[in-house]
């Protein structure tokens, strides 16, 4: 089977200073797989190295079997990944029905003069993604506030409007920077049975970035463990909690075994 | 359909309008030539309001853009075509006019890609500057005295044809993918590129429709006045501009029509204080803008323009 | 062939010296507020007439001043009265605009440059004026190259003000706190200034600059309208950004390049007329490849 996301050799710097270093990583179709690690070891730039924010100078990475390294990212994206953001980056001022509606900005499959003469080919896709936005805004709990601007929504309801948004394009990959930040235990404990729901629901292969040692014993099969740029363990979550590297990294350089990482200090 | 029909009606009734007034005389010729210029201005707003309101770029070189469909158009009449076909083909003129004009578009669309916000702005400042530097030293055009000899060719019923043509034009865009996608951009570009939208793409539609409608203005203007030179696209008509749409109010379609039609209006019946009418119309934008600063319909819509809701 | 092109690059240094002037008025507003003070060019305007008004008042008293010391009155007086103008335009149009959007703030500097110079011309009427020989423009001959005193005087003036501008900016506690506005405002509270305070102070630092270089170009080109400063604000503008838009330096740097260009450009292209052009394609092509101007820093955006 072909792996749904691989990741060969990645390496990355900003500057002098190594982000990424030699990053390898394979994911398979249905996996939800976790990243975690320590503020600044290079979680947040491995997404943006796959979505394509920042060039890649070493290293590839291949989608569906398909080498992504050097496109842009709206290109990537429209093939089927798609991803949320650790801030929030909701488009503020337009309603959730057009965030949603935005996330399959590139499945609109109409031209300019389609746009410009509202031509029946025109009404007929817009129709069908309305329809399909507004259940997903059902699906979330969320049509009431079709026509309210994002900003406006409370901060939990803003996190799922974005997955919300990032699931209308029917990803097949899709990538969870940090869902549970800012989330206290009992919206945590929703989100991770929200995020399993999904995962089935939409038949997903998810790759999530998390802090909260909990959401991630909770929900991933696969984990792999990130300091300064370097991959120190990968494996299942039960193994990962007792290998020595990563209880030396973290938890014995702290003499804390809390459920927390001790280093998940933002927010 | 109901709304579709009161809207066909009202365009017919607009049009009758706007050939019955003039020709019975019940308007005489300053009032029509002055709301003339309200309809060319209303073009110039809408068109710059995609880009600066819409895209939420900040371009303060759309005089340039309509230099181009001015003169453009005025070398087709006046060069090209036989006098006696002119009134027939002028649309075609200014769609030429307008067309050329889209192509120059592209020399902003692009730097559009990597520079941004004030930086942009300068590159369309300097496209403004760089266009009028050629106009003036094309001795061919006249140079720096100018060019004319264009038939009279705009009047009321065409200023009004096109400003609802443009209406219709952007306003279908802006309830759009397209338009969608471009207030995405305004908003944070960067998370735009990550849901797919391909802002390279809109960035080029919103340079190439927004300076094809300058185009079209800078035709009407051209042959409303029958002799345009350089110095009527400098940049001061591009701050003329400005000032409309952010008095009417950034993205907002009917904020550009009422913008247009204010600032036009308002300088007009200022006239009677001589010189002093440019002291006090800089000084009311400065009022507005502190107790406005989002202009009259800064980011609202006359319920007339917006689409149904589209809830199932 | 040598002496022409000594002679123009001093020329050029001249009227550098005045892009110079004014493009920091430019940028140091930009540095501190992001925002592009499209008056500036305007208030240089002020300056200048405020320094003919005050040449013309002390050469008309009955004492018969030396040049020296009327040429120092009218400096002292224009920098004073055109700082004051800064800080009152500040305070009334852009203050209350902090924090609204920052288009408003630029279109409310266009209203505010437009009155400036309608307000001039309806007062002052529309004919130029012209501003008195103060300083002796007899030529001195050095070495085939004709300097007066005049030439000297403004480059040595310009000088003088760029150097006392970069002392203030780097080693007094206002410069360090424009500083660390332009880098960071948050943490400028913490310092014990308040940040109105720097703002003001800046306004009147770039207009009483501005109105220095008034009375420089005054003598230098001595027909003053109340448009003059819509163009020459333009070339000091561009001076700014090719410089690099918020960094003191580069804003001096980029006058001299567009002096440099403004003089040079007759003697390579066959008219004058192209000088708009060639600035305004250099700036293009600057722009294309070094978006933030040759001493800028380049922006970074976090994900």
């Amino acid at each position: 089977m072909t792996p749904i996301l691989e990741i060969k050799d990645l390496w990355h710097f900003f500057g002098g200073l190594c982000a990424v270093a030699d990053f390898s990583l394979t994911v398979q179709p249905g996996d939800l797989f976790g990243l975690i690690g320590p503020n600044g070891a290079g979680k947040t730039t491995v997404f943006n190295l796959i979505t394509g924010v920042f060039r890649i100078s070493r290293g590839r990475i291949f989608f569906r079997g398909e080498d992504i390294t050097d496109w842009r990212s709206p290109r990537i994206i429209a093939a089927g990944l798609a991803r949320t953001f650790q801030n929030i980056r909701l488009f503020k001022d337009l309603s959730a029905l057009d965030n949603v509606l935005l996330g399959a900005s590139a499945r609109h499959d109409y031209h300019l003069w389609d746009a410009l003469f509202h031509t029946p080919r025109f009404q007929r896709v817009e129709q069908r993604w309305s329809k399909r936005a507004y259940e997903l805004l059902a699906r979330f709990n969320l049509t009431r506030y079709a026509a309210t601007p994002a900003r406006h929504l409370p901060y939990g309801d803003q996190r799922r409007l974005e997955i919300a948004r990032a699931l209308i394009s029917a990803p097949s990959l899709l990538l969870l920077d940090e869902p549970a930040a800012g989330m206290n235990e009992a919206e945590a404990t929703d989100l991770i049975n929200l995020i399993r729901d999904l995962h089935r629901e939409f038949s997903l292969t998810i790759l999530l970035i998390e802090h909260q040692m909990r959401v991630v014993m909770n929900l991933c099969q696969q984990v792999t463990v990130l300091d300064f740029g370097e991959t120190i363990a990968q494996g299942p979550p039960q193994e990962i909690q007792q290998h020595p590297r990563v209880l030396e990294a973290y938890l014995g350089r702290e003499g804390n075994t809390s459920e927390q990482w001790p280093l998940s200090s933002n927010q | 359909m109901q709304k579709r029909v009161t809207i066909l009606a009202g365009v017919a009734f607009l049009l009758c309008l706007a050939w019955v007034l003039p020709a019975s005389g019940w308007l005489n010729p300053y009032l029509v030539m002055i709301f003339m210029y309200v309809g060319i201005n209303m073009i110039l707003t809408l068109s710059l309001n995609l880009v600066n309101g819409y895209l939420g770029e900040f371009s303060v070189g759309h005089a340039g853009f309509m230099a181009i469909g001015a003169y453009v158009s005025a070398i087709l009449t006046v060069w090209v075509l036989p006098r006696p076909w002119a009134p027939w083909l002028f649309p075609l003129v200014l769609v030429a006019g307008g067309l050329v004009t889209a192509l120059a578009g592209l020399v902003v669309a692009f730097p559009s890609f990597r520079t941004r916000g004030d930086y942009l702005a300068i590159v369309t400042l300097a496209f403004n500057m760089i266009v009028k530097s050629i106009l003036e030293n094309l001795e061919i055009l006249g140079g720096p005295r100018g060019f004319l000899g264009m038939p009279r060719l705009t009047n009321l019923p065409w200023v009004v044809a096109w400003v609802l043509i443009t209406l219709f034009l952007c306003r279908n865009l802006v309830y759009s993918n397209v338009g969608r996608g471009l207030m995405a951009i305004r908003e944070d570009e960067l998370a735009a590129n990550l849901t797919s939208v391909d802002t390279r793409r809109l960035k080029i539609y919103a340079f190439l429709i927004s300076a094809f409608f300058a185009g079209i203005a800078g035709g009407l203007f051209a042959h409303l006045l029958q002799f345009i030179n350089p110095r009527s696209f400098s940049i001061l008509k591009s701050t003329d501009m400005l000032v409309m749409v952010y008095l009417g109010g950034v993205g907002s379609l009917t904020g550009s029509l009422l913008g247009a039609a204010i600032f036009t209006l308002l300088l007009e019946a200022l006239r009677p204080l001589g010189l002093w009418r440019w002291v006090v119309g800089p000084l009311l934008l400065i009022l507005l803008m502190i107790f406005r600063p989002h202009g009259i319909m800064g980011f609202r819509e006359a319920p007339w323009l917006r689409t149904v809701s589209r809830e199932p | 062939m040598f002496p022409i092109i000594a002679q123009n690059i001093l020329n050029a240094l001249q009227l550098g010296s005045v892009y110079a002037l004014i493009a920091l008025g430019y940028t140091m507003v930009y540095g501190i507020l992001t925002m592009i003070n499209f008056a500036h060019g305007d208030i240089f305007m002020v300056g200048c007439y405020l320094s003919l008004a005050a040449a013309l008042f002390l050469l008309g008293l009955p004492l018969h001043l030396p040049a020296g010391l009327i040429f120092l009155g009218a400096l002292l007086f224009s920098m004073l009265l055109t700082a004051i103008l800064g800080v009152a335009i500040e305070r009334l149009a852009y203050r209350p605009l902090r924090q609204a959007p920052r288009v408003s703030a630029v279109i409310t500097a266009l209203g505010v440059g437009l009155f400036l110079e309608n307000f001039t011309l309806a007062i002052l009427g529309p004919e130029p004026r012209h501003f008195p020989p103060l300083i002796a423009m007899t030529p001195w001959q050095v070495g085939g190259l004709s300097l007066t005193l005049l030439q000297l005087l403004i480059l040595i003036v310009t000088a003088l003000i760029l150097v006392l501008l970069d002392l203030l900016v780097r080693r007094t506690l206002m410069g360090m706190a424009m500083r660390a506005i332009s880098d960071n405002r948050p943490i400028v509270p913490l310092m014990g200034v308040s940040v109105d305070r720097v703002i003001s102070f800046t306004f009147a630092l770039g207009s009483a600059i501005a109105a220095a270089g008034g009375l420089l170009y005054g003598l230098a080109y001595p027909v003053l309208d109340p448009y003059m400063g819509i163009r020459i604000g333009w070339w000091a503008f561009i001076s700014a950004v090719v410089g690099g838009i918020g960094n003191i330096r580069g804003a001096m740097l980029g006058g001299f390049i567009l002096g440099a260009v403004e003089i040079l450009t007759p003697m390579v292209l066959p008219s004058s007329t192209y000088r708009d052009f060639v600035a305004f394609s250099l700036l293009l092509l600057l722009l294309v490849f070094k978006p933030t101007g040759l001493l800028g820093r380049p922006l970074f955006e976090r994900v």
